[in-house]
Parts: C-alpha cells; sequence; structure tokens
C-alpha cells in the first residue's frame, strides 16, 4: 500500500541518484574503490495537485538532477517516485502491461524504460536556457507540431493549428499570426522562453519541472515569465516543480519549497513562512545572503553565517553533511550538538505544523 | 576630485549589417574614492561604456565621439602606446564580464597575477612577495598561487581575476558583473571583499550589474542605462526611493523582493530596442506607460531635477 493524499500528485519517498565517477583502467585494476557523485542523496517530498512547489539551493546541490530524475532522463539510483496520471495516460500504460502499483499510482522510478513513453505526456519539463532549448531551424509552429506528432494528438493539420493557437493564447503570445511563424532568433529572451512554455503545456501534462525558467532572462522580463507562471497555475490547475537558485522569486511563485544543501532537502515549509523564519542554519545563511536592493546596504558588511565553501559532492561530510560549514556546530556548540553533528545525520522531521528540518538543533 | 569624466561618449560597432550604437552620448563623471553603478538590461551598452574607459574596444567598435579624461589626460587623443604605458591596468583596470572562466589553463595563478608587474620591469621576487600579499588581502590563501585555474572554486577564481585588477594599484576599479555567475552565497563574500576594497584603500570603482540588489550593496551614485544612453543618474537614495525615470520606475518595481508584502510583479511589455535603428525621439517611447506625442519625435536630455539628479524625460521638462 503506498501512502498518498487525496490532493498529492507525486510524492518522492528517498529518492537517490548517484553518478558514478570515471576511473581508468590501471585504477580498478589496483582495487581503488568506485568512487561517486552523490547528487541526490536520499530526499523526499511530494507535490500537491495544482500546487507550485520549489526547489532551491545553490548550483551543484542537485536541484536539476532531482527533476531530471523524477522524468527519468537520468538513472535513479534508488527510491519511489509516486505518480498519479491522467486516467487516459493510465489507460495507455496499462495496454502496455504497466499496472499501477495502488489504485491509480504508478512507481516512476520503477517503469521500465521502454514503457515509459506514455508519461512523457503527462511530464514535461522546461529548461533555463531560452536560447539553447529551442531549435534554430524551426518555427514556433514546427515546434509546437512536433510535439503533438510524437504523441499522436490532432488527426489533421487544422486540428492541431487550433491546438497551436490555443496554447500560444495560453502562453499570451497574441494576436497568434504575429508570432507562429516566426523562427527563435526572430523572437526575444522573454518571448522564446514563452514558446519553451507552450511546448511544455500543449500535451496538457499534470505536471511540469520548470528548471530555473528565469535565470537567464532580464529583470524586466523576468517579471512577465513569472506572472505567467501565476496565471498559468490559477487557470490550468497544472502543478509544478518549480526549481530556482533565488529565494525572492520562489517568494513570487512558490507555495511550498524545499531548500537543498549537497543532494538532501534541509527545510521544507510554505514558501513564505521559511523566508522570513528560517530554522535551518543553511537557510538561515542563504536568506543573509541576498541583497535586497536597498542603499544603506552599502553602509553595512553583510554577515553571511556560514563558514567556507561547499565541499564536493563526491566526499560527503559524515554526520550532518553542513556541519563544517555550520556556525552553531563551529562556535560555541551545545555539548549535545557538539557529538551529534559530526556524528550523526540528523533526522528530517516536522518541528512545527508544516515545517520540516534536519537539524539537531530541533530535535 | 575628479578622477574620471566621460563627455558625449560615442562607441559605436559598425558591423556589415549595419552601425551598432552600443554607447550613444553619454556623460559622467566620478570623484577620487566614490563608487558608481551602472544598471540596465542586457545590451544597452555597459559593458562597452567599460571597454571605452579602458581603452580597449574590441573590433568592429570604435569610439565615434566625444572624449574620456581620466586625471585630467583625454586617453580618446592619447596613442595607443602611451594608454598601455600609462593608464591601463595602472589607473584604470578592469575585471571583465566572466573573466574568471577566462583564466589561462596552462598558467599557475601566481604567473597570471603577476605577468603586468614582470612587464613592466619589477624584479620577479618583489613581484611574487606583491602577488602573496594580494592573495592575502583577497582572502586567499598564497599558496594557492601555486595552483592551476582549474583546481579553484567558481569564488576562488574570481577572487584571483579582483587580484588581478588589483596588481598595479589601479585607482580606479571597473567591475563588470562580477558576481553574476556566483551563489548568493559567495556572491555575497565577493561584495564583502570589495567593500574593504573602498573603505580601506579608498579605491574608486564602477560596478556594472543588470541586479539592483548588488549594485546597492557598492554604489553611492547609480547610472542607469537604457539602449546606448544614461536615462537616470543620481546618489543611491534618489534613485531607489525616488526614482523619476518611467524606465528606472518600471524595473524597481519589476524586482521580485525578500521582504514586505508580495505584490503582483509589474513588467515592461516589448524589448529593448535594436541599437542600429534606435526608434527616433525618447528610446523609451515604446515600451512607456506614460508616452507623450513629443516623446516620439523628440530626444529629452538628461537635466538636472534636483540636486545632484539628472533625469532625461520629457514628462519634467520645464
Ligand atoms: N564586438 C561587437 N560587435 C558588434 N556589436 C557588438 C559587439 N559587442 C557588443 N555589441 C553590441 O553592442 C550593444 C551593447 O553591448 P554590451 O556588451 O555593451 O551590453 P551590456 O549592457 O554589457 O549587456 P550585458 O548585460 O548582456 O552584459 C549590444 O547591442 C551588442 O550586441
Ligand atoms: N551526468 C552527470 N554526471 C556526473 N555528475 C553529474 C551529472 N549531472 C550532475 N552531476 C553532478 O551532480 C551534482 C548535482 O548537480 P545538479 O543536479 O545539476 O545541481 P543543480 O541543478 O542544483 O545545480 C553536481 O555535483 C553535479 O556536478
Ligand atoms: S545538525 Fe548541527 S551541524 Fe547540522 S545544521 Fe544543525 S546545528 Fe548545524
Ligand atoms: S520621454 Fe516620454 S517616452 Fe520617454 S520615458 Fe519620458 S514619458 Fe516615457
Ligand atoms: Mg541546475
Ligand atoms: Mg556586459
Amino acid at each position: 500500500m503506498v501512502q498518498m493524499g487525496e490532493d498529492t500528485l507525486l510524492a518522492v519517498k528517498d529518492l537517490k541518484v548517484w553518478f558514478s565517477l570515471k576511473r581508468g583502467l590501471l585504477d580498478s585494476l589496483r582495487g581503488k574503490p568506485q568512487l561517486y557523485v552523490h547528487a541526490v542523496d536520499g530526499i523526499s517530498f511530494d507535490v500537491k495537485k495544482k500546487e507550485t512547489f520549489c526547489l532551491v539551493g545553490e548550483s551543484g546541490c542537485g536541484k536539476t538532477t532531482t527533476g531530471k530524475a523524477i522524468l527519468r532522463l537520468v538513472p535513479i539510483t534508488g527510491g519511489n517516485a509516486y505518480f498519479k496520471p491522467k486516467p487516459e495516460i493510465l489507460e495507455e500504460l496499462e495496454k502496455e502491461g504497466v499496472e499501477p502499483i495502488d489504485n491509480g499510482i504508478v512507481d516512476l522510478a520503477s517503469i521500465p524504460p521502454n514503457k515509459f513513453k506514455p508519461l512523457r505526456r503527462d511530464l514535461q519539463i522546461v529548461y533555463q536556457d531560452p536560447f539553447g532549448s529551442l531549435n534554430p531551424r524551426y518555427r514556433v509552429r514546427d515546434t509546437l507540431e512536433e510535439a503533438l506528432i510524437v504523441h499522436g494528438i490532432g488527426e489533421t493539420r487544422e486540428e492541431r493549428e487550433n491546438i497551436i493557437a490555443t496554447v500560444l493564447e495560453k502562453v499570451k503570445m497574441t494576436p497568434v499570426e504575429d508570432f507562429i511563424d516566426r523562427y527563435p532568433h526572430q523572437l526575444s529572451g522573454g518571448q522564446r522562453q514563452r514558446v519553451a512554455i507552450a511546448r511544455a503545456l500543449i500535451l496538457n501534462p499534470s505536471l511540469i519541472v520548470a528548471d530555473e525558467p528565469v535565470s537567464m532572462l532580464d529583470v524586466s522580463i523576468r517579471a512577465e515569465i513569472l506572472e505567467l507562471f501565476n496565471i498559468l497555475q490559477e487557470d490550468l490547475g497544472v502543478s509544478f516543480i518549480f526549481i530556482t537558485h533565488d529565494l525572492a522569486v520562489a517568494r513570487y511563485v512558490c507555495h511550498r519549497i524545499a531548500v537543498m544543501y549537497l543532494g538532501k532537502i534541509v527545510e521544507l515549509g510554505d514558501a513564505r513562512e521559511v523566508i522570513a523564519n528560517p530554522l535551518h542554519p543553511y537557510t538561515k545563511a542563504l536568506v543573509a545572503a541576498i541583497p535586497d536592493p536597498k542603499p544603506e546596504n552599502r553602509l553595512v558588511v553583510r554577515e553571511v553565517p556560514i563558514i567556507g565553501e561547499v565541499p564536493n559532492a563526491i566526499f560527503i561530510p559524515p554526520g550532518c553533511r553542513f556541519h563544517p560549514r555550520c556556525i552553531y556546530y563551529n562556535k560555541q556548540p551545545t555539548p549535545k550538538l557538539k557529538q551529534k553533528c559530526p556524528a550523526e545525520e540528523p533526522p528530517f522531521k516536522e518541528v512545527e505544523p508544516g515545517r520540516h528540518t534536519a537539524c539537531w538543533m530541533y530535535d | 576630485m575628479v578622477l574620471l569624466e566621460v563627455s558625449n561618449l560615442k562607441t559605436y560597432f559598425y558591423t556589415l549589417r549595419g552601425i551598432v550604437k552600443a554607447v550613444d552620448g553619454v556623460s559622467l563623471t566620478l570623484d577620487r574614492g566614490q563608487t558608481l553603478g551602472i544598471v540596465g538590461e542586457s545590451g544597452c551598452g555597459k559593458s562597452t561604456l567599460a571597454w571605452s574607459i579602458m581603452g580597449l574596444v574590441p573590433p568592429p567598435g570604435r569610439i565615434a565621439g566625444g572624449s574620456i579624461k581620466i586625471d585630467g589626460d583625454d586617453i580618446t587623443k592619447m596613442r595607443e602606446g602611451d594608454v598601455r604605458s600609462k593608464i591601463r591596468w595602472k589607473k584604470v583596470s578592469m575585471i571583465f564580464q566572466g573573466a574568471m572562466n577566462a583564466l589561462n589553463p596552462v598558467y599557475k595563478v601566481a604567473d597570471q597575477i603577476a605577468e603586468p608587474l614582470l612587464y613592466s620591469g619589477a624584479p620577479r621576487d618583489e613581484a611574487y612577495a606583491r602577488v602573496a600579499e594580494l592573495l592575502e588581502m583577497v582572502g586567499l590563501d598564497p599558496k594557492i598561487g601555486e595552483r592551476y585555474p582549474h583546481e579553484l572554486s567558481g569564488g576562488q577564481k574570481q577572487r584571483v581575476v579582483i587580484a588581478m585588477a588589483l596588481i598595479m594599484e589601479p585607482d580606479l576599479v571597473i567591475a563588470d558583473e562580477p558576481t553574476t555567475a556566483l551563489d548568493v552565497v559567495v556572491q555575497a563574500q565577493i561584495l564583502n571583499l570589495m567593500k574593504e576594497l573602498q573603505r580601506k584603500k579608498r579605491r574608486s570603482i564602477i560596478i556594472i550589474s543588470h541586479d539592483l540588489g548588488v549594485v546597492s550593496e557598492l554604489a553611492e551614485k547609480i547610472a542607469v542605462m537604457y539602449a546606448g544612453k544614461i536615462v537616470e543618474y543620481g546618489t543611491a537614495e534618489q534613485i531607489f526611493n525616488n526614482p523619476m525615470h518611467p524606465y528606472t520606475q518600471a524595473l524597481i518595481r519589476a524586482i521580485p523582493r525578500l521582504t514586505g508584502p508580495v505584490t503582483k510583479l509589474e513588467y515592461i511589455p516589448g524589448s529593448p530596442p535594436d541599437l542600429r535603428s534606435p526608434p527616433p525621439g525618447c528610446r523609451f517611447a515604446p515600451r512607456c506607460s506614460k508616452v507623450m506625442d513629443i516623446c516620439r519625435s523628440e530626444e529629452p536630455v538628461l537635466e538636472e531635477l534636483e540636486k545632484d539628479h539628472f533625469v532625461a524625460c520629457w514628462l519634467y521638462r520645464r
């Protein structure tokens, strides 16, 4: 039996993605141990229906890998990702011989790769780079039609044309005639990102992973795309996993956020509460580091309560993986922290209603 | 005391497909010890302005008009040899956008930092002692000098790049997007380092960024650029607390904030003009919510509306 609430769309349990480090023949002959990049190292979270769930954290903490794992674009090392596909997708899966493990629920992590295709309709991704993610030789129309043809949607040209026009309206690329025949180089950065979003929406998915979709856009355009996400969310009721390294952006588009550090979720909760009142020492540092545009900032040194830089994801520090950088552990720790932090991994626990964190201070 | 005086600078790129007027009539002054922030969207000419001040405009670009006086010397009138021997790196240096990814992979860090000193004839041991001192000042273990760039983290590389800009003890350091590729924690550390340069060394800094938050960490004065022109120029307080140009106002309202109420973000419709054929009149007119007839035909000039606060907009014409 899988425990999954009525309003839950996706439940990720102890997901792990390790990449094996290439080693030479000599290394293996000499019996050197195989090393791994612990990109995602056992994380659990769920995404509700019609929710925008954010993954935040510094580069390399495993956000993209988490998103890709859910779409099975990287091999999963361990764990599960329980998902409720749309009924028609479920039907197609059953035709392929994939039985739901429980009343409409499938485990994305254990479906054989050759049977995954129906799910590609229900799970979509929008990439960071609005320049690289579109084929330069495809007009807007071709990019969007390709997705329809691959999944056999729309019998005739006209039918597909109608679907394309509708989705372009949804992403506010109107009048449609003005845009439908343009090539990517004839579009601005914001418009290209709209096309990428349209491509994700056109298959009417349940879940869209948006990987840093506004990071490469200018401020004035960024706001436009963020508003678009908010509108789509409300109007279409699709769920998003929104990946960003920018907490201020998360605050505008997300319902809940999960803060990642070195492959683990260290804190999870309501987006605005986590930012206003961070619990985990790492979240506190992240929030303190962000320069809010205020002229008085220049008069003070911005104290960021954190030590040094992120270690690599190969040799994960023992105990709490944040302990080498944690000021609570490194500066006058209580006897409990002194003993626990370097030795035992803190459990990920609900410490206040709806607020989860992994830190011995709250255990 | 005025260190830098740019007057009516025009820097154009003469491409096969037309003249890109990347910097088109920019004037500004910077006092010794002062920090100026330059903000604006991608492509508005920030880097081109910086390259011009360094006397390093890449072809097919060149300075088409105006002057750039550094300590009274107009570098646009000087011979390249004189700029190289007297001005560049010695009086003005630059942290280039993306420089941390352009470090030479085959040279050790210390050799790269020492190069201009050695080139100017300093003895080896003196040069390397200075490098060690600088590495320490930018918060690195001097032993890092023995490493190659690929052995450093992003934050460490950026510190090396800053050390390179400081080796000749210039009066003015131009930092072009010095933290854009960095994570927020490292960004805060780098900005603190630059604050130290400001305070302890009384260096003049020009900080260029598309991120108003980053600029607010350092700048006393801010110039807002749009499509090759400065549209508003004033103290940080004036720009943030009392922006007057519709572009600046919209830009500030478009920033997602970390505190305060979460209101609907505003955005500026459309995108900046093609600098080969900017619209006549005010270049912001096609995107401006307050556009008037005159805006579409006549160009507004920068006017001082209150002390030290300059705005180029017809709304305020007197
Ligand atoms: N070598 C070049 N040849 C032709 N045009 C150029 C060249 N370098 C820059 N430009 C053009 O000059 C204009 C200003 O570019 P610049 O790099 O100064 O912008 P910027 O404000 O620094 O932008 P960003 O925020 O993206 O760094 C742009 O239209 C750009 O395309
Ligand atoms: N295909 C891969 N092979 C090996 N290591 C990888 C691969 N993809 C990502 N990694 C590593 O996994 C970690 C997490 O990466 P990523 O998920 O891209 O982080 P983020 O999106 O949070 O920046 C990093 O250390 C990264 O270098
Ligand atoms: S468990 Fe210990 S080391 Fe880890 S974040 Fe909490 S106090 Fe710091
Ligand atoms: S001059 Fe006119 S178009 Fe330009 S910013 Fe002012 S009001 Fe807007
Ligand atoms: Mg990523
Ligand atoms: Mg630039």
